[in-house]
């Protein structure tokens, strides 16, 4: 079963590094009505969404989202326990088979308001690992190291890392705008070695939307819509110590299923700067390929809206017309777990 | 006998000064010198049985017991069990315990240690999962000598864990319920008229649920209202002051939608669908930014409203 | 436009108060073990993996499918986890479904599960942020003035709720899986026990169970090999709308209804209580029963109660609802959708047991959620559609 699904639509927050007052509704409202601008449209064929209870600290996070939609008459809606660009998944799916002809995706996480590290560690095998109370900095931490060594890469190729996406975080609205690695005094420690503080993503709050549509109803929605050639996600297993760090077979595996090639741009979701290198290597990006223009996660990562962001982006380049081949990433779990590869196309837009 | 009686000051005691110094055997002292090392050994008889703790002889026959050593274990099966719930001081618990026949795997007989399922208050009955058929472990002694205290006591295998989670968070309740909390504060029951369905929502939520779009006009609301349908509570919760409770959906003179609530000032089996009611609120001086400042709902003096007129609010 | 969908394997595990002889993990892999046997296939067969639970918070671990992907052999595959409050086990499979339908794999497992014993329901279903302005006590707080609702709509008589709670027990003794079981399970018995929640009384309500159901399910081509008869999904739909609002009906939600109509619609039924033959639907505490009965279009308005009272709903009926014992008899949240969903299946593949309804070619599965506001539903039959 084949069909033309295009991300038509994109918006997003200013994300924002600590807590600015609003509940995660008034946060994701307006990217709702933005998007509704955007397409002009109200209702969409399906909605599906992503949200993590533990960010709120109450269950059913996604329940009272749905008051940012209008939700009627009701309607055809799903929701992950996920990043927002699994629901995507499940939206491109049912636009794949379902009779729509558009989905509306969204995400949205407000870190800022617990302890990200600690509600991280909860995430981990609850009886042999959790218990230990290592949390998810110092597990990708252990990740740099093996990282390092297996690579030849140095603690200087990481601060690379982090200072060009911190300078593209700063030319982009959206991102925190961090200062360049400078090697002052605090850049200097480590937060977890081989991990200075800028080798960590920031701890954001923010959201994002995206609608996707399907044919004609796309080239209707958006000038140059931003095709989906392929997409695809994988997992690796859970502990630590069963998977070689070094590598990311599952970002590998789903950059294959995906076609990542002779892309232009990638909008990678590297949480730490070591990632990045990592899942370059897994897709096989060259240095002739802009990874993360938008300055990406190590300049605003909004949990459970940032792989989601990764795809607008990715998909904003080829809306702008900056590139007719891009792609984006999205990851879950310690470690790189688990990653999800969009690839995008300007290409049938002549 | 009670193991709290006997005199608080003896006046006689009888004890070898340093204690007894016995000789142990190769069959004792092997299984000793065994747990010294952290094993549980026992020896296997000329039947084929195996012993544990081990003897020279066969308890069944008398017969000389083979020279083979069999580590089994160390988890094991109660076979019987006992339960102290006032331990003695010479008792190797302070604290409600189990003696138990224990039947290590591998093994053809029990040995008998005590069993510790964990903190009791003292004089507790046993606990319900203490049966024999249960899988135990021993809890060995970071520093042994060679004896049977080697093993502190058994314990259950582990069929769960407890895992105390503790997140903080700081939450904000964010803007639009900010401000209905403040003017519960000032004892003003706000809301936001929908431009669409021009219903008032309250509490309000900065926008309408059901048209998605933002809120913004504010209506104050009398705190007088009607009951639509509500439950009779027999289940205690601490936000209520007694069961039976009611908590109610109450619908707001002038509301498009209704307020879940507690109900109270009338027995519970004379509350009606339809009935008139009023806030309850507390004594100014303990105001605060919280719902907590209407204790409940109680009835007015006015009639009920028909059922017609409400159903549509349910 | 959608590809056929079969289910060729379903797998549960025995509910109780508390399993605790397995861990998580144990308790997935005990049902998905099951319905790989059932399907006569092995780990490496399977593609992808879409897991469903109601909140973290039941077992204290954020998205616990991360730590169980390779409990449930999902190592380089993809895995998913779906989460629409208490019809996430219905949604779930429609998730699965939906990858089979839109050709992507050929075969998806399909996992929801909640192991409560963990901690404690209530606890997890109502932690309250220092904002809660509401105040409900328990899901039977929140559902009993919608029970009260209902009864003065419909004019129906205080015992129907009891016929309910009796009946599903009865079909619970035929259920080798089923938690509640109580033999000799009678009116007078639901009625000695007490109110919780007027006008809900104890054995009116669904106990708190761990457990786990699985599927497999597979396309047309995977679904020939298969060594049993196939149910196939003949229609699925999902329908949300927000908890409160002006004007909403919370005792027969439009979102129920309208799911309803799409299902229909997909199955070509114009008449659900005359085309289908039985349905596994989503009644937690026994009123719910007559309040679905209407919502979901098998009788008039204010006509529920009297199909519940004639007995058209027992498993000798025309219509029997909830064969299995249903929600009333076993309940870990987030599986209960799923139970239902794999139940349909099982009766339509004639594998039902001592609980089959005779000669069962199309059934619902119904699963809802939150303030009755998450709907989820599929038909499936055993020809294909």
């Amino acid at each position: 079963m084949s069909r033309d699904i295009a991300v038509v639509a994109f918006a997003q927050t200013r994300h924002s590094g600590e807590d600015l007052g609003l509940a995660e509704i008034e946060m994701l409202a307006p990217v709702i009505t933005e998007i509704k601008e955007k397409t002009g449209r109200r209702r969409f064929g399906f909605t599906c969404s992503g949200s993590c209870d533990y960010l709120a600290g109450a269950p059913f996070a996604f329940v009272s989202a749905l008051d940012t939609v209008g939700a009627w008459p009701p309607i055809s809606e799903s929701h992950v326990e996920m990043d927002g660009a699994w629901a995507l998944y499940e939206a491109w799916v049912k636009l794949l088979h379902g009779d729509i002809d558009t989905a509306l995706v969204y995400g949205f996480g407000k870190s800022t308001q617990g302890h990200l590290r600690a509600i991280l560690t909860q995430q981990l095998d609850p009886y042999t690992v959790a218990p230990l109370g290592i949390d998810a900095v110092s597990l990708a931490a252990l990740q740099a190291r093996a990282y390092l060594e297996r690579s030849g890469a140095k603690e200087d190729d990481l601060r690379a890392v982090a200072a060009r996406s911190r300078a593209a975080g700063r030319s982009n609205p959206f991102a925190l705008h961090l200062p360049d690695p400078d090697g002052s005094a605090a850049d200097h420690d480590y937060d977890v070695a081989p991990l200075h503080p800028y080798d960590v993503a920031p701890v954001t709050d923010g959201a994002a939307a995206i609608v996707l549509a399907a044919g004609d109803t796309a080239r209707e929605l958006c000038e140059r819509p931003a095709w989906i050639t392929g997409i695809d996600h994988r997992t690796e297993a859970h502990a630590p110590g069963v998977r070689d760090l070094t590598r990311s077979e599952s970002a590998r595996l789903a950059g294959e299923k995906a076609g990542a090639d002779g892309i232009e741009v990638a909008e990678l979701h590297a949480q730490y700067t070591h990632e990045e290198l990592i899942l370059r290597e897994a897709l096989g990006l060259g240095d002739d390929v802009t990874v993360n223009p938008s300055g990406g996660a190590l300049s605003a990562n909004p949990m459970m809206a940032a792989g989601l962001i990764r795809i607008g982006e990715a998909a904003a380049r080829i809306h702008d017309g900056t590139a007719s081949r891009t792609l984006g990433h999205a990851s879950s779990g310690p470690c790189l777990q688990q990653n999800l590869v969009c690839v995008l196309s300007g290409e049938k837009n002549g | 006998m009670p193991s709290d009686t006997g005199p608080s000051e003896p006046n006689h005691v009888l004890e070898f000064p340093g204690g007894y110094t016995r000789s142990v055997g190769p069959v004792i002292g092997r299984f000793l010198s065994e747990l010294r090392d952290g094993r549980l050994v026992g020896v296997r008889t000329a039947a084929g049985k195996v012993l544990v703790p081990p003897s020279e002889y066969d308890p069944d026959t008398g017969e000389d017991v083979t020279d083979e050593f069999v580590e089994v274990g160390p988890a094991g099966t109660v076979t019987t069990w006992s339960w102290v719930p006032r331990p003695a001081k010479e008792h190797p618990l302070g604290r409600p315990f189990a003696w138990a026949l224990i039947r290590p795997d591998g093994a053809d007989t029990a040995i008998l240690h005590a069993l510790d399922v964990g903190v009791f208050e003292e004089g507790a009955k046993p606990p319900r999962f203490l049966k024999s058929g249960m899988r135990v472990r021993p809890r060995w002694r970071p520093d042994r000598s060679g004896g049977i205290g080697d093993i502190e006591c058994f314990q259950p295998e582990v069929t769960t864990i407890n895992a105390p989670t503790r997140l903080e968070y700081e939450l904000k309740g964010g803007r639009a319920l900010g401000r209905f909390l403040e003017g519960i504060s000032q004892g003003r029951i706000l809301g936001h008229r929908c431009p669409v369905c021009e219903q008032v929502i309250v509490p309000m939520k900065g926008l309408c649920p059901r048209d998605g779009v933002a809120t913004s006009e504010e209506v104050e609301l009398p705190d007088t209202g009607t009951v639509t349908t509500f439950a009779v509570n027999n289940i205690p919760d601490p936000r209520a002051p007694e069961v039976p409770f009611v908590s109610a959906y109450v619908l707001l003179d002038g509301a498009g939608l209704t307020m879940l609530t507690l109900v109270a000032g009338i027995p519970a089996d004379q509350v009606r669908m339809g009935m008139r009611v009023k806030a309850a609120w507390r004594p100014r001086e303990e105001w605060d930014r919280t719902m907590a400042n209407i204790k409940w709902f109680e009835p007015i003096d006015e009639p009920d409203v028909p059922f017609e007129e409400i159903k549509d609010f349910m | 436009m959608a590809d056929r969908c079969a289910i060729i394997g379903v797998g549960q595990t025995a509910y109780r108060t508390k399993r605790l002889d397995v861990s998580m993990a144990g308790l997935l892999r005990e049902a998905a073990k099951r319905a790989l046997e059932d399907a006569q296939l092995t780990w490496k067969d399977i593609d992808a993996v879409v897991v469903g639970k109601a909140p973290d918070l039941f077992e204290g671990v954020m998205m616990p499918e991360t730590f169980l992907a390779d409990a449930l052999g999902a190592t380089g595959k993809p895995i998913m986890r779906v989460h629409t409050a208490g019809s996430v086990g219905g949604s779930t499979a429609i998730v699965a479904a939906g990858l089979i339908q839109g050709g992507v794999h050929e075969r998806v497992l399909t996992i929801a599960w909640e192991k409560q014993s963990e901690s404690n329901a209530t606890w997890a279903l109502t932690v309250n942020s220092p904002f809660t302005t509401s105040l409900v006590v328990g899901a039977g707080g929140y559902f009993a003035p919608h029970i009260r609702a209902y009864m003065r709509r419909s004019g129906a008589p205080d015992h129907i709720g009891t016929l309910v709670a009796v009946k599903d027990r009865q079909n619970a003794l035929k259920n080798p899986y089923a938690h509640l079981k109580i033999p000799g399970i009678s009116r007078e018995m639901v009625e000695s026990t007490p109110m919780l929640w007027e006008p809900i009384r104890y054995l009116e309500t669904c106990p708190s169970s761990d457990g786990a159901c699985a599927m497999v399910l597979a396309s047309e081509d995977a679904a020939k090999k298969a060594p049993s008869p196939p149910a196939w999904v003949h229609g699925t739909s999902m329908r949300s709308e927000p908890m409160t609002f002006a004007g909403r009906d919370s005792v027969s939600p439009q979102g129920g209804k309208d799911a309803a109509a799409d299902v229909y619609r997909q199955a070509g039924i114009t008449d659900p209580r005359r085309e289908l033959d039985c349905a596994e639907v989503y009644v937690p505490f026994s009123w719910y029963e007559p309040m679905w009965l209407e919502n979901l279009g098998f009788c008039g308005e204010s006509e529920g109660w009297k199909l519940t009272e004639a007995g058209a709903t027992a498993l000798d009926g025309d219509i029997p609802w909830n064969a299995s014992g249903g929600v009333l008899s076993s309940n870990p949240i987030g599986a209960s959708g799923m139970i239902r969903f794999a139940e349909a299946a099982l009766q339509v593949r004639g594998l039902a047991g001592e609980h089959q309804v005779d000669g069962a070619r199309r059934a619902l599965g119904h699963a809802y959620g939150g303030g009755a506001q998450f709907f989820a539903m599929w038909i499936v039959g055993s020809d294909k559609p």
